[in-house]
This record gives structure tokens, C-alpha cells and sequence, in this order.
């Protein structure tokens, strides 16, 4: 059923507020009558330490590979769960990513591959603020590209349009449009509800900018989440969220989506992938690494299964700073290295296939020679979300600084 | 408009910055025309304005009391003496509340052999260590034990030890009491346990009373509570404990100011491994006797500390090809993590001058730093054997072959000595004093002491705390507290009795903060900016009202302290005025109250926490 964005605003204004105390942006966005239906939405996950790409769509195809990784390699299919899982009889997902296979099959999962940013720092920190200020090289670049990518001119939005999951505002959403961050649905209130309006007027009146500026956008999304909050929520489908802070951010993501309270973009992150050391264990398919995996595929596949067909909206894109070098190092693990992976998952994905050109691993064809090299510019993914998932095609504002080669046609037209 | 041009004022700091790196600003990088202008930095404060600056920069916020003592000591003496916290007599209370912190004081060895962790709890799995003696210990480790092995679905393999019932040790009233009682009720009844069943009673008592009761339980007790509960969080619990005690109770405030800074500029994550119990010997002796020392100690300190090796993985760096003896023929080599942080984070700032090159040669010098036996707790160690003796270039100076222990050393003397980290320490040290954006000028002027006095950092900051700058319009209240100075600064300013802290380490990782938990090397941010979303603002305004209305467990106020008239309420909090916005929602507040309830008078403690939330409080 496809309802529309108009009687939601209305339904929601009456149900939650009563007619007449519906609150600024839903009266003003009442009488805009947006046109068009639910809002599409675009989930940007950061996997945060530089999550080994070889090891998580391991080309086994080629031979340089084993060469590369005599004790961490995942081995070639084989039909098991102690290899990797064939995708295209080049490329394999780590065994612990078996979950996603399905979604894979279905097409609604897009692989791509010696992607990443063009700036050479192996600096976690400037790597991650680069992908998610969206411009390499650039440090003083104030916001974050997810808030650039919101489309300018929708009129009256939602105070979630855009969500992100922790207590810290991610990088990535910083800037001109509002933005939340949330660490818990159910604790985003002042518990005492006099207290509540009156630091509600006192932060209004405030002439501390900053405070009263983000004290606004707070109270306005603690009125809208109020209803959210008072119902329990269980997932859809027979979802089955795993334990573990990525899962509860991907579940309450999920719930606001099913909630049509008008998010347009979210975020969340997860960390622990700077595997110097032992990052397999026993086997190359146990170890931290798997571990990590396992519930991160686990957590996208609850989520695909608890939004079901609302994912026909949905777009999920992961990334990760940077790679990690091509060899494996002396202690099980792997250092700082160069071009990683993406993954693009929903609906409208035209999925089932690995993107990008393979550079090859051979020693003069890794970047100085220790890294895999970049195909591809984690910007040609994210301007084709930006631009043909979220509608905003204003990508020169979105990625400054930014030439553009061109879409990959990772969604249909 | 309003929006745009909120938005305008909020990001102009940082859009300063885009114009200073880049004249071609660019897309959204809006800026307002003043956005480059110090001119604040130069507008004096008044005489009681320089008070409130230099207690809310130099301290976690004034007690009651403190302006007075200031005002009277006068300023410049007070800050001097802040600089020579050997000087300042400690306060005696904060002692007796450290006494029973035990882990604060072991050995990192005593620490690892004393603690149940994870790496103990799989060597008593495996067989390969006994089970410990302690009662309650034992105990927990038997609970772990037992959770283990139901997941894993293994056998026991020795029974457990037979658990005296509690209808057993306290009679029906007693533990009706214990459940249902008020907190005195409670306190009488465990204070009337024999001494030879209190550890009867902790194993009986079920875990969700277990924490209830710690607030009605003295501290040995709660300890023995707090070990039953979550054994493998005993050193986070006393890491915790300590740090907020200290920052709450010490006279020697900018010492533990400086703690914070510089644990947090030299940040070990303590859920890493070894880390769980190599943290307390870390703060306690790399980092809090060099606080004000020379900054070549602190970074040699650090560079030596088992915590820090393992954090940044250096104690498993070896020359590439090196043969590990015993049996697995694994083949270890070089590891970057360390030299790379080294020269980002502690030293040269990312910015600072260094290639991918240096890191790699930097990275080989530090080889053979190590540690002797880390799972159990042992020291620094320097293995000659995985040493690589070739020749290095570190930053263009050629470290000649043949080297041992001294390559590294040699590193540490180049980097410390480097303009770039004079220049990155001095801003760091200006941006978390005086202003997220602190003036060049100033900036510059700290680098030179930096560079004169060979990086003496008590020399530093009293450049910094004797500028201009810092008494100026710029930096007075431009600050925005860190969730850990507003939690320390709203106990200190209410006088609370502080019983215990550990409630206030939770209601910190509500505020996005949890202590020792920050997992990347950056530490966490000076910047108060990073400090400003809407998850941190309503953990503030929660903790602010539960505070002074005794609903933070361990910590009491005292609410009728609090005068009737909402101005004296905020002065007694802010020690100053309010401002005129907040002054006038105060009143509204209980003008709205005495409507609805003309009987009933307002409560003082609410106007309290509605201060201690106010947007007033949250800067410094």
C-alpha cells in the first residue's frame, strides 16, 4: 500500500498531536502539500580502522593472491564454509559473510571492488575524515558529505531527516542541514516532562547559538519520537538482530524507516577493524576478523529481512577509510594500505555482480608497491546514490573539488 | 534566514579555517566576513571575570568557596601555584576515599595475576591456572566459569563450591529489608553481618540486588559486590573511581586537568587485551609524575610503557624476517602502528613534515622494544635479537648501523625537539585551555617557550595562562565542557558528598564519554564543538535534574542548600549571574509551578538541576 507523504503529515499530525498542536515543521509541512510518495532513504555505514578488503571479497582467481598470503589467505571455494563463497568464479565472499549471499543472489546486493580515496594517507584519522568530509586532500572542509547530499530544495522536512546512530554526530552529517544524533530511541527525552518545556523556552531564548540551535532540532525530534517511543518494537519477517551495538544502530534505523517519520539519511559505524595482529586465528577463516564479520553480515541481512519490501526505498552503502596492504604482515594481520571495498545493498541496486576493474596484484601493479590499487573513487559511488537514490543532483556541491568519471550504473535508471 | 544564519555563526570557527588553508573557498563553505577576526582575544575582562576564568580553565569548576579564595590569594599566585601542584597541600578526604581503589596500586604484574580477566578465565578453563583463593574471587570466577561453559556446552568439570542459601545467613526481616528497605534500613543490616559471613552473603545475594545495594554498602563491601557482579570489570571499576575522586575532591585541580589531557594526547584503549590491567600502572607512572615535567620524559615514558607497546602493537614488531624461536616457524616482521601514531598523534601533528618513508624507518628503529611476557604483566623489555641494525634516515638525520635501544631513543630526541611538535603541542595545549580556536599569535608565542625551555611544559602553560589572550573577551566562556568537566564541575559547584562515583562513570557514557573507552589513539577531542549534539545535550539536561534530586546513586546534595529565589539559586551554581534568558525561564518556572499548585511551594533543588542544565553551565 503506498500511502502518500500527504496523508501521512496529516494522519501523523492528528494522531500525535491533536489538530491545532501540531508542532512548526509538520503544520508547515502540511500546508506545502509536498507531492510524491514516502521518502527514499539512504543508509551510509562506515566501517571504522580499515576493514580488510582481500580478505573480505577475496579474488581467488587470482594466483598472486596465495602468493601474497601463504598463512591469511581465505582459501578458493570449495563448497564450504571454510572457503570463500563464490559470487562470480573470480571473486568470493569470506565465509562469514555467507548471510549476504542470498541477498547477493536476489540482486540486491552490488560488490565494488579496488575502490576507495584517491588521497595516499594511511592516517586513520585523515583517511576517515577525507571519505567522510567527501573531500580528499581537504582538510578544512567543514561539513560532511551525507548532510551536503540532503536535496536542497524539499521545502519542510522532518526534524530526523537525517540520523545519526551514537552519542558523537558522525563527521559525515555535519553541517547546514539538521541533523540528529541519537544513541537509544527510547532515552531521546528529558525524562521530567516540566523540565523538558521549560529547557525547551530556556535554550529558545538562549543566545548561545550553538546551544539554542541544537537544542531546537532536539526538542522538536523528542515531540515526534514520543509516539514512536510509547510502542515496542519487534522486528518484521523473523528478523533476527545480533548482539552488538552495529545491530541495535541498524534496528532503530530500521524502525524510524517503518515509522515514516520523514528520515531521509542515517548513519552508523562500527569499529575494530585495524587488524595489525592475529586478525585470522587457527584457520584464515576464524580469527577476529571473522568474528567481526560474521556479526556484520548478520546485522545487514536482519535488516534487509525486517524492512522487507520497504527496502524498494532503501539504499545501504558501507565503506571503509582505506585498505590494508596486499601482504600480510609478520603478526597474522595486516597494515595500512591503499584501495578497499563498497558494498551497495537494497531495491533499487542493480546487484548480483562485482563492480569496478581489478588492478591485478602483481608486485608493479600495487600501489608503491604494497597496497592495491585504486579503480574506481568512492565518490562515483556515493554521487550515483546521491544523484539517482536520494534525487539530489547537484553533486558538484555535494562533492566539491570533484571531477566526476562518470556513474557506474550500480541502480537502474 | 534565522536557520542559514544560525548555521552561519556556528560553523564560522571552522570556516575560518577553510579560509586560512584555502583562499578559493568553496560550495558550501559559507562564511561570514568576521570569521577571521581575533579581535575578541583583545578585549580585557574584568577583575572578577579573570577570577571565573582562571577557576573554570585551571580547575573541573569552583566549589563553593573557591572565587572567594582567589579573590583573595589573587589571581596570579593562585594560577602559580596551581602550576606547583607539589606545593598545594592535598585535600585529606581524597585519601581515605583511595584507600580501598587496590588496583589503582598493584603492579601491572600483581594487577594481571590479583584481577580475574579474560586471558585468566581461559587459562583456568584450560586447566593451566588454579582457581583463585579469595572467597568472593573465587566465587565469580566460578560464576564466569559456569556462564562459559553452559555456551559453550561443556561439562563441568568440578563442581562448584555449595552456596550457603540467604534465608540461611539473615533472618526474613533482614533480607525483607535488604529488598524493600529504605537506604538506612539496608545499611543497618549489612552493617550488622558478621564479619566471617559477609563473603557468604555476596556469593547468595542475587545480582540485580547486588547492585542496588551498593549504595547502603561501605566500600570494602561494595567492592566485594562490584568483584561478584562483573569480575573482569574490577579495574574499570577502580580506574573509574579514581579519576572522578580525584577530579572532584583534589586541590591540585589543573594537575588532574593535565591527566586528563595528557592520558587523553597519549590515549591506550583499556578494553585491548593486556591493556585491562596495564592501564592503572600506565596513569599512574608514565603519565601523572610528568604532567608539568619536560615533554622528552613524558614521550619517552609512554614510548617505554607496556600499555602504550601493546595498545600500538610495537611490542610485536621485529626486523622484517626475523625467525621467532621456539616452535611454530612463523616468520613475524615489521610493524608500522606505533611509528606512525607516534609522529601523528604525540609528536609532529599529520601535518608535521613526515612521508610514508619516515614512518617505515621510524618503525624499524623502535624493533626489539617489547615487553617481557605481557599477558602476565611484565615490563619493558628491549630483545636485542629482533632488533634491525641497518642504517635508517628519520626525517633527513641518518642513524648509523649497528644501533640498539638508542635508535629508538634517538627518535624520540628528534621528534621532540622538532619545531612542528613544539608547534602541534602548543596548540593542543592552547586549544584545550584557552580556546578551540586559540589565536596564532598565541600559539606561536607558546611554541617558542616550547623550543627555549626544551619543552618544559610547565613553562608553556604559564605562557599561555599569563597572555592576554587568555584574559580576554575571545576565551572567557568560549569552552564548551566535555562531558566529563560537566559531570565533575555540577558535583563540585553543589558541594555534593561524593560516597561513591562509579554511577557518575555511567552517566558519563550516556554523555558520550566513557572513561579509558576511547578506542582510537586521538583520545578524546579538546574541541568543545565535538561535544555539542542532541544524545549529549539531553544526557546533560537528565543528569543535571537527577542530580540535585539525589537520583544519581553514591552521590547526595544537599537540595535545601538551595535559597528560594531563583537568582541566588543560579549564583550559588554559576557564581555569577545568570544570564537574563535563563534568569528569566528560571522565574517563569516557578511562577508556572505556583499557579499550578499555589500550596506548594517551589522545590530548590529543581531550580537547581534546571541551572545545572541551563545552556549557562555548559560552557566554561
Amino acid at each position: 500500500m503506498q500511502r502518500t507523504r500527504r496523508v501521512f503529515m496529516r494522519d501523523a499530525g492528528i494522531a500525535m498531536f491533536g489538530v491545532g498542536l501540531a508542532p512548526g515543521w509538520l503544520t508547515r509541512a502540511c500546508a506545502a502539500e509536498p507531492a510524491g510518495s514516502r521518502k527514499k532513504v539512504l543508509v551510509a555505514i562506515f566501517q571504522r580502522g580499515a576493514v580488510d578488503g582481500l580478505n573480505v571479497v577475496v579474488p581467488f582467481g587470482d594466483k598472486r593472491y596465495y602468493d601474497l598470503r601463504p598463512a591469511i589467505g581465505i582459501p578458493a571455494p570449495d563448497g564450504s564454509l571454510n572457503a570463500a563463497v563464490d559470487l562470480d568464479g573470480f571473486f568470493g565472499l569470506h565465509p562469514a559473510l555467507a548471510p549476504l549471499k542470498p541477498i547477493y543472489d536476489s540482486g540486491q546486493l552490488a560488490i565494488v571492488h579496488a575502490v576507495g580515496s584517491p588521497d595516499p594517507t594511511r592516517s586513520h584519522f585523515d583517511a576517515q575524515d577525507y571519505m567522510e568530509s567527501g573531500t580528499p586532500g581537504r582538510k578544512a572542509t567543514a561539513d560532511g558529505w551525507l548532510n551536503r547530499a540532503l536535496p536542497p530544495d524539499s521545502g519542510p522536512h522532518s526534524p530526523v531527516r537525517a540520523v545519526s546512530l551514537g552519542t558523537e554526530m558522525a563527521r559525515s552529517l555535519r553541517g547546514p542541514n539538521e541533523a540528529l544524533a541519537v544513541s537509544n530511541l527510547n532515552d531521546f527525552k528529558v525524562r521530567d516532562p516540566v523540565g523538558s518545556d521549560l529547557y525547551e523556552s530556556m535554550y529558545g531564548a538562549s543566545r548561545d547559538t550553538a546551544l539554542s540551535g541544537t537544542a531546537r532540532e532536539t526538542f522538536e525530534a523528542v515531540k515526534l519520537l514520543e509516539t514512536l517511543q510509547k510502542q515496542p518494537y519487534s522486528a518484521a519477517n523473523g528478523a533476527k538482530y545480533p548482539n552488538g551495538r552495529f545491530a541495535q544502530s541498524l534496528q532503530q534505523i530500521a524502525r524510524l524507516i517503518k515509522a515514516d517519520v520523514g528520515m531521509e539519511v542515517a548513519f552508523a559505524d562500527v569499529g575494530g577493524w585495524d587488524t595489525h595482529v592475529n586478525e585470522v586465528g587457527a584457520t584464515p577463516v576464524q580469527g577476529q576478523l571473522a568474528n567481526l564479520l560474521a556479526n556484520f553480515g548478520e546485522s545487514l541481512a536482519a535488516f534487509c529481512r525486517d524492512l522487507g519490501d520497504r527496502m524498494a526505498d532503501v539504499t545501504v552503502v558501507t565503506m571503509s577509510e582505506f585498505g590494508r596492504t596486499a601482504r600480510e604482515n609478520g603478526n597474522r594481520g595486516t597494515d595500512h594500505g591503499h584501495a578497499n571495498y563498497m558494498m551497495a545493498l537494497g531495491g533499487g541496486i542493480r546487484g548480483g555482480k562485482v563492480y569496478g576493474e581489478w588492478p591485478g596484484l602483481a608486485e608493479e601493479q600495487l600501489y608503491e608497491r604494497r597496497d592495491l590499487s585504486l579503480t574506481t573513487d568512492f565518490r562515483d559511488i556515493l554521487s550515483e546514490l546521491v544523484a539517482r537514490h536520494l534525487g539530489n543532483p547537484k553533486i558538484a556541491s555535494v562533492f566539491p573539488g570533484y571531477a566526476g568519471s562518470g556513474f557506474r550504473g550500480l541502480l537502474g535508471s | 534566514m534565522r536557520k542559514l544564519l544560525a548555521w552561519t555563526i556556528r560553523w564560522s570557527v571552522l570556516a575560518a579555517l577553510v579560509l586560512a588553508s584555502s583562499p578559493a573557498s568553496f560550495g558550501a563553505a559559507k562564511t561570514s566576513p568576521t570569521a577571521l577576526d581575533y579581535s575578541a582575544f583583545g578585549r580585557k575582562l574584568s577583575k572578577e571575570e579573570q577570577i571565573l576564568q582562571a577557576v573554570n580553565r585551571l580547575t573541573f569548576g569552583p566549589r563553593p568557596g573557591d572565587v572567594e579564595e582567589i579573590r583573595k590569594l589573587g589571581v596570579k599566585k593562585w594560577i602559580d601555584l596551581q602550576l606547583h601542584p607539589e606545593r598545594i597541600l592535598e585535600n585529606p578526604a581524597l585519601a581515605g576515599k583511595l584507600e580501598p581503589l587496590e588496583s589503582l596500586r598493584l603492579t601491572q604484574a600483581d594487577a594481571a595475576r590479583n584481577y580475574p580477566n579474560p586471558q585468566m578465565i581461559r587459562a583456568i578453563v584450560a586447566g593451566r591456572e588454579p582457581m583463585p583463593e579469595d572467597p568472593v574471587t573465587r566465587a565469580a570466577v566460578q560464576s564466569v566459569l559456569h556462564r562459559v561453559r553452559v555456551k559453550r556446552d561443556m561439562p563441568e568439570s568440578d563442581p562448584l563450591d555449595p552456596v550457603t542459601p540467604l534465608e540461611d545467613l539473615l533472618s526474613r526481616d533482614q533480607i525483607r529489608a535488604l529488598r524493600n528497605g529504605t537506604l538506612d534500613e539496608k545499611r543497618a543490616v549489612l552493617a550488622a553481618i558478621p564479619e566471617n559471613k559477609v563473603d557468604d552473603v555476596v556469593i547468595a545475594l542475587p545480582p540485580g540486588l547486588r547492585f542496588q545495594l551498593m549504595p547502603a554498602a561501605s566500600a570494602a563491601l561494595r567492592r566485594k559486590l562490584m568483584l561478584m557482579n562483573a569480575p573482569q570489570q574490577l579495574i574499570s571499576y577502580d580506574l573509574t573511581e579514581g579519576k572522578l575522586l580525584r577530579a572532584i575532591l583534589s586541590n591540585r585541580q589543573l594537575e588532574q586537568e593535565l591527566v586528563d589531557f595528557w592520558y587523553n594526547h597519549f590515549n591506550v584503549f583499556l578494553d585491548k587485551g593486556a591493556d585491562r590491567f596495564l592501564v592503572p600502572s600506565y596513569e599512574r607512572e608514565a603519565i601523572r609524575p610528568r604532567v608539568l615535567a619536560h615533554f622528552r620524559d613524558l614521550l619517552e615514558a609512554t614510548a617505554l610503557s607496556p600499555a602504550m607497546l601493546f595498545y600500538l602493537d610495537n611490542w610485536q614488531s621485529v626486523a622484517p624476517n626475523t625467525q621467532r624461536g621456539g616452535k611454530g616457524k612463523q616468520v613475524r616482521g615489521l610493524n608500522e602502528n606505533y611509528a606512525r601514531e607516534l609522529m601523528e598523534l604525540h609528536t609532529l601533528g599529520v601535518d608535521g613534515g613526515y612521508t610514508q618513508k619516515d614512518v617505515t624507518e621510524v618503525a624499524r628503529c623502535f624493533t626489539g622494544w617489547t615487553i617481557r611476557a605481557p599477558r602476565d604483566g611484565g615490563g619493558f623489555f628491549f630483545n636485542e635479537r629482533v632488533h634491525d641494525k641497518g642504517e635508517k634516515v628519520v626525517l633527513g638525520v641518518t642513524i648509523a648501523a649497528g644501533g640498539g635501544k638508542e635508535d629508538g631513543e634517538r627518535v624520540l630526541d628528534i621528534l621532540a625537539n622538532h619545531p612542528s611538535t613544539a608547534r602541534f603541542i602548543s596548540r593542543k595545549l592552547a586549544e584545550r585551555f584557552v580556546a578551540d580556536d586559540p589565536p596564532p599569535e598565541l600559539v606561536a608565542r607558546m611554541a617558542k617557550t616550547f623550543h627555549d625551555t626544551h619543552g618544559d611544559i610547565r613553562a608553556v602553560l604559564k605562557t599561555a595562562f599569563t597572555s592576554k589572550e587568555f584574559f580576554s573577551q575571545g576565551a572567557y566562556r568560549a569552552k564548551m565542557k566535555s562531558p566529563f568537566e560537566m559531570i565533575v564541575s555540577a558535583v563540585r559547584a553543589t558541594g555534593a558528598d561524593v560516597d561513591f562515583a562509579f554511577p557518575l562513570g555511567n552517566r558519563l557514557t550516556q554523555l558520550g564519554e566513557p572513561l579509558y573507552r576511547k578506542l582510537e589513539p586521538t583520545g578524546y577531542s579538546n574541541l568543545g564543538s565535538e561535544w555539542t549534539t542532541s544524545a549529549s545535550l539531553l544526557a546533560r539536561m537528565n543528569f543535571a535534574l537527577d542530580l540535585v534530586q539525589n537520583r544519581v546513586p553514591g552521590v547526595k546534595v544537599n537540595a535545601s542548600a538551595y535559597e528560594a529565589d531563583t537568582a541566588g539559586v543560579a549564583r550559588q551554581i554559576l557564581f555569577r549571574d545568570a544570564s537574563p534568558e535563563t534568569q528569566a525561564a528560571l522565574e517563569k518556572a516557578v511562577a508556572d509551578q505556583r499557579e499550578k499548585n499555589p500550596n506548594q511551594a517551589a522545590r530548590p533543588g529543581w531550580i537547581a538541576g534546571l541551572v545545572l542544565g541551563s545552556p549557562d553551565f555548559q560552557r566554561r
